[in-house]
Order: C-alpha cells, then structure tokens, then sequence
C-alpha cells in the first residue's frame, strides 16, 4: 500500500508540475511540452495494445495519421473546423480504420500479428501517398486551429498556445485516468489475462477475439485523438506522419520507458522525444555534422537501449530501489 | 492489350517476382528457422545495391563487384548475428522488432553518410547489354531474362541445400528442435549463424542483381521489406516453396495492376491505387487461410 502512495504522490507532483510550466516556461518549450504529451497519449494508445494486451502492431502510426487528414478535410482551404464536430469525428474514423483492420489483423498471432499490421499501414500509405484525395506525396496543410465555439461563445483558442497546451494536458490526464479504471475494471483483468494465456480465458468462457477487437478500436482511437491535436499543431499532414517510421518510433517509446504500466509509455514518449531533440542539437565537431546524422545515433540508442534495458527506464528505477533494499537477494536474481 | 505487350508484362512480373523470392526466401528463412523477426532485411539488399555500384565503379566490372559484395555481405551477416542477433534468441519478438528498427536507421544514415541521398545507376554488363526484338517497336532486354535465369538457379540450389544436403538436415532439424539438435553434438549456434549470414547474402545479391534495372536509390530497401512481408505471411512462415509461389502471384498482381485501367463510376482505381492491390491480395488470403498458403496451423 506504501508504495502505490508513494506512485501517486509522484504522479500527482508531475501533474502539478506539468500544470505550472506555462507560468515559467518560454513559448518554445511550451509548444515542445504540448508535442510532447500529443505523443504520450499515442504511445499510451500503443500501450494498451502492447504492454496489456500483448498484441505487438507495427503499424498504430495508420490510426494516428488518418485522424489528422480528417481534420485536414474537415478544415476545407483557410477555414476552421468545429472542434465538437471534427474531433470525435476524427477519432470515429481511426476507430473505424482499427475495426476493419482488426478484424483482419486479430485473425493471425505471434510474428505474423506484426507483419501483417505494418502491411496493412503500409496501405493506408499508399491510398493517401499515391492517389490524389489528399495533396498525394506532398501532403496537406491545416491552415487554422479547430475553432471551440459552443453557440458563439469560445471557453477556450487553440490559437493560443497557452490554451492548447491546457486542453492537451487535461486531454493526457483524462485519458490516463480513464484507461486506469478501465484497466482495474473486469475487462482490463480479462484483456490482461488474454496476454498471459489465451486458451485459458478461452477455455473460462471469455470471447477473447472479441475482447481483442476492442482494444484495438479504442487504441485506435485514441491514437486518433493524438493525431488530431497533432496535426492541430503542426498545420500540415503527409503520409509520413502515417508511415512506418512513425509506427517504429511509438513502439520505441513504449518499451522505453517500460511497456504495460501506462506511466512507462508517458515517460518513454518525453525521453524519445529529449533524446531526438538532444541529438539533433548536437555541434559539429571535427568538421562532421553530427546533428545532420542524428538517425545514426537514434538507431545506436534504440540497439543499445533493448540490449541494456530490457525493462524500460521504469524498470531502471525497480533495480536501483531493489538493489538498496535487498543487496543480497537482487545479486542473486 | 495486344499479345506481345501481354508477353513482355508476364516476363516482367515474374522477373520481379523471383527477386522478390530471393529477398523473401531469406526471410523466412531466419523467420521460419531462427524464430527470428528482421526488420532490417530489406537495408541488406539496399546494402547489395549499393556496394554493386560503388565496388563496379572501384573495379570497372559488375561481375568482379558482385563476387566482392557477396563476401562482405556474408561478413556483414556473421558479424551482425554474432554481435546483436545471437543475443535475441530467448527474447520476445517486441526486442527483436526493436533492435532490427535501430539497425535500418543506423544503415539507412551511413548510407546517407557515404554516398549521400542521390538516386545513382549501374551500368549492364556489356555483353547482357542487347534486347530480344519482338515487333518493329517493341523488344525485351536480354539482362531481365538473365536476372530471372540466376534467380531460378539460386532458387533450384536452395531447394537442394536445404533437402539434399547434410547440412539442410542439421537446418531444418534446428528449425524443429533447438535443443535436441545441440544435445546431438551439433553447433547450433555456428549453424544458425550461417543461416543468417545465407540470408542476407541473398538479399544483398538480389540487390546487386537489380542495381542495372530498378536505379540505386534511399529507401529502397524499406519498399522492399514490406513486400517481403507480404510474400511471406502469403506463403506461410518457413516455407521456401510457399516464398516462391507467393513471390511470383505479387509480382504478376504488381505489374498489371501498373499497366491496367480499371475505372469505378468514374473514379481511376488502376493504375492510381495498384499500390494496393498487393494488400488487398494478402487480406484476402488471411480472410480464407490465416496461416498462410503454405504454413503450419498454430
């Protein structure tokens, strides 16, 4: 009971803290902070596949990307979309994206579950890469912010950065919120079950496709969320941001930060995103360029990171306060 | 479409079907065998492309080029498995996906790195450098022909190594079971390794082979992955035969999908989506046969 206190307390000082960067923080490292948690609910989303029901998809960036080119339709030429109407649109989309692919997806298991995921996004890809629906390979822009008006009156812009950063924060800590009850409820005991041993729940009577389906279509969906607000954002979408790197790049934040813990995944998406962010700020030396390549050093982490890692950044900090606890004992595991 | 265009397109589709089988064949090979999930297959036959077009340039020969980059990609394959991949084997799938990502991008950067991010060409062997005439316009170059002739040789070898050979039996003992195979007296861990370093042998000469005709260019080995991906899940994981018949399916399926007009209440299906259509393809068969054409039930 001490320690799921002490978790909270923890969790409650980084939610306070997160609340009063803006009062400090400079407009950059706000924009950077409101990224940064777009990409923590999308790994969140990935999480629930991944970490709790044990279903490895590489190819989540589909659900993430079709809910920005959403927006972009719901946002015609120097227009702004209803946010009331095109988020929860957006996210119907993903969530829809995710039953069909699901249904096909959820038939296979094991290694060929992550071939045929990334297959399957491979042809979102195509459909908005080659054909013309959507600016083709060359993408679209989102020229204004999805406008919240409720009978004219506006709680909130998105325009100010201030305020997406608030709507995004309150969106982070609702969706964390709400996949904790779902996880602690029945359903989430059974989709965990489901990871640890199919034929078991099959065998207690559960309907496991079924259950597996779900996952996928919320995780779909709220991967769509993270898009929208991504998109918002960024004013523009391209294939890419529905593109495989994308899909490799969410996974890498889940395992690092430590997959099936929710927290894990929120802290892996800041420290991808500081690690990308320190590498390309890296100076040039010896006359190299090394901020150019930073790929090359991103790749050497993620190699490094799954041999040296194999927890997650969370599971760092169990070794550290085990290995004070019980010196003996951690020597011997 | 006449006879002749006909004829040119089903060369040309089962041409890129055997390279893709070459690619493919590798794959699920270390899939079907190792146990092991490689992203980065598809960098090793970009790897092949490109060392065919700097080693050819280095020794003014494709041929002396391709005998060199088959040594140093079967190099670059033992010491990959020996360094990263061995340590894989008792993990999850999730680890290897992982690990196999940071390897594309660390390949995808030194290419960038050494030969910038220019699309580049080789130049056909000069006495391949002639074409079949078919008609007073149309012809078909005599190096397609040769490509999908070693292709097809390769393939024959691979059949008899894997059946035929003692070495084949040690294989496929392991693919079954690990740790009988090592009681046995058996080198697993040397057999594996050889295992890895065939398979990216064959995709970087499948690289190599397809430098003179598909141009070297960034990300060409990513494109390639995901329709390996396919072909695999199409033909069932672990088998070669399966490879071979889903290869040459997608590479028909690709190409007229490219060459076909196909128009729906007014909106151009083909060629503008033919991108697809492999997908299609491969949620169709998962639909009738999850496992595969060719696979084992799990």
């Amino acid at each position: 009971m001490r320690g799921l206190r002490a978790g909270t307390v923890v969790l409650l000082a980084c939610l306070l803290a997160l609340a009063l960067l803006p009062l400090v923080a400079e407009k950059y490292y706000i924009q950077l902070f409101t990224k940064m948690m777009i990409m923590a609910i999308f790994a969140m989303s990935l999480d629930l596949l991944v970490g709790f029901t044990g279903l490895v998809s590489l190819g989540h960036a589909a659900f993430f990307g079709l809910a920005g080119y959403v927006l972009a339709f719901a946002a015609p030429q120097y227009q702004a979309a209803d946010l009331w109407l095109s988020l929860p649109l957006a996210m119907v989309c993903s969530g829809l994206l995710a039953l069909i692919i699901g249904a096909l997806v959820l038939r296979t298991s094991g290694i060929y579950f992550i071939m045929v995921t990334l297959a399957f996004a491979q042809m979102v890809f195509f459909l908005f890469h080659d054909t013309k629906i959507a600016g083709g390979a060359d993408g679209i822009y989102v020229y204004a912010k999805p406008v919240a008006a409720i009978a004219g009156w506006e709680p909130f812009t998105l325009e100010n950065h201030t305020h997406f950063y608030f709507v995004v924060l309150v969106l982070l800590a609702l969706v964390y919120a709400c996949l904790r009850l779902l996880l602690n409820s029945l359903f989430g005991r059974v989709i965990v079950g489901i990871r640890v041993n199919e034929p078991r729940m099959k065998s207690l009577g559960y309907r496991t496709f079924r259950y597996k389906l779900v996952c996928f279509v919320l995780a779909g969906a709220l991967a769509g969320m993270a898009g929208y607000f991504a998109a918002a954002q960024f004013g523009f979408v391209s294939p890419e941001t529905l593109g495989w790197h994308q899909s490799g790049s969410v996974l890498m934040m889940v395992i690092l930060g430590g997959m099936g813990t929710l927290t894990g995944a929120v802290l892996g998406a800041f420290a991808m995103m500081l690690v990308e962010l320190g590498l390309q700020g890296l100076p040039v030396i010896g006359g190299v360029e090394i901020a150019k390549h930073w790929q090359l050093l991103m790749g050497a982490f993620i190699v490094c990171a799954v041999l040296l890692l194999p927890q997650g950044l969370l599971g760092l900090g169990k070794l550290a306060s085990r290995l004070r606890s019980k010196p003996a004992e951690a020597r011997d595991g | 479409m006449d006879a002749n265009t006909f004829l040119i397109q089903v060369l040309n589709g089962i041409q890129y079907g055997l390279l893709l089988f070459l690619v493919a064949s590798g794959l699920t090979l270390i899939l079907g065998i190792m146990g092991i999930i490689n992203l980065a297959h598809g960098t090793f036959y970009m790897v092949g492309a490109y060392l065919a077009f700097s080693l050819s340039q280095h020794f003014g020969s494709l041929w002396l080029a391709m005998a060199g980059g088959v040594v140093i990609a079967v190099a670059i394959g033992l010491v990959l498995e020996w360094l990263l991949i061995s340590r894989l084997y008792y993990r999850d799938h999730l680890y290897q996906v992982l690990l196999t990502y940071g390897l594309i991008l660390i390949f995808e950067e030194l290419r960038s790195v050494v030969f910038g991010d220019d699309v580049h060409g080789v130049a056909v062997p000069e006495f391949l450098r002639v074409s079949i005439p078919l008609t007073e316009t149309l012809s078909y170059p005599v190096y397609r022909l040769w490509m999908s002739a070693v292709c097809l040789v390769l393939a024959v070898g691979m059949y008899l190594l894997i059946q035929k050979t003692r070495l084949g039996m040690m294989i496929r003992a392991g693919a079954s079971n690990r740790e009988m195979v090592q009681s046995l007296g058996i080198n697993i861990n040397l057999l594996y390794r050889l295992v890895f370093a065939l398979g990216v042998a064959l995709a970087a000469f499948a690289g190599m082979i397809a430098a003179p005709v598909a141009s070297v260019f960034p990300g060409m080995g990513n494109q390639v992955l995901i329709v390996c991906f396919v072909v695999v899940v199409i033909g069932g994981i672990g088998s070669v035969k399966g490879a071979m018949l889903a290869a040459i399916l997608i590479g028909l399926v690709d190409t007229f999908g490219k060459v076909l007009t196909l128009d729906i209440g007014g909106f151009e299906v083909l060629p503008q989506m033919s991108g697809m259509m492999i997908y299609v393809l491969m949620a169709v068969v998962l639909l009738a046969r999850p496992e595969g054409l060719f696979g084992k039930r799990a």
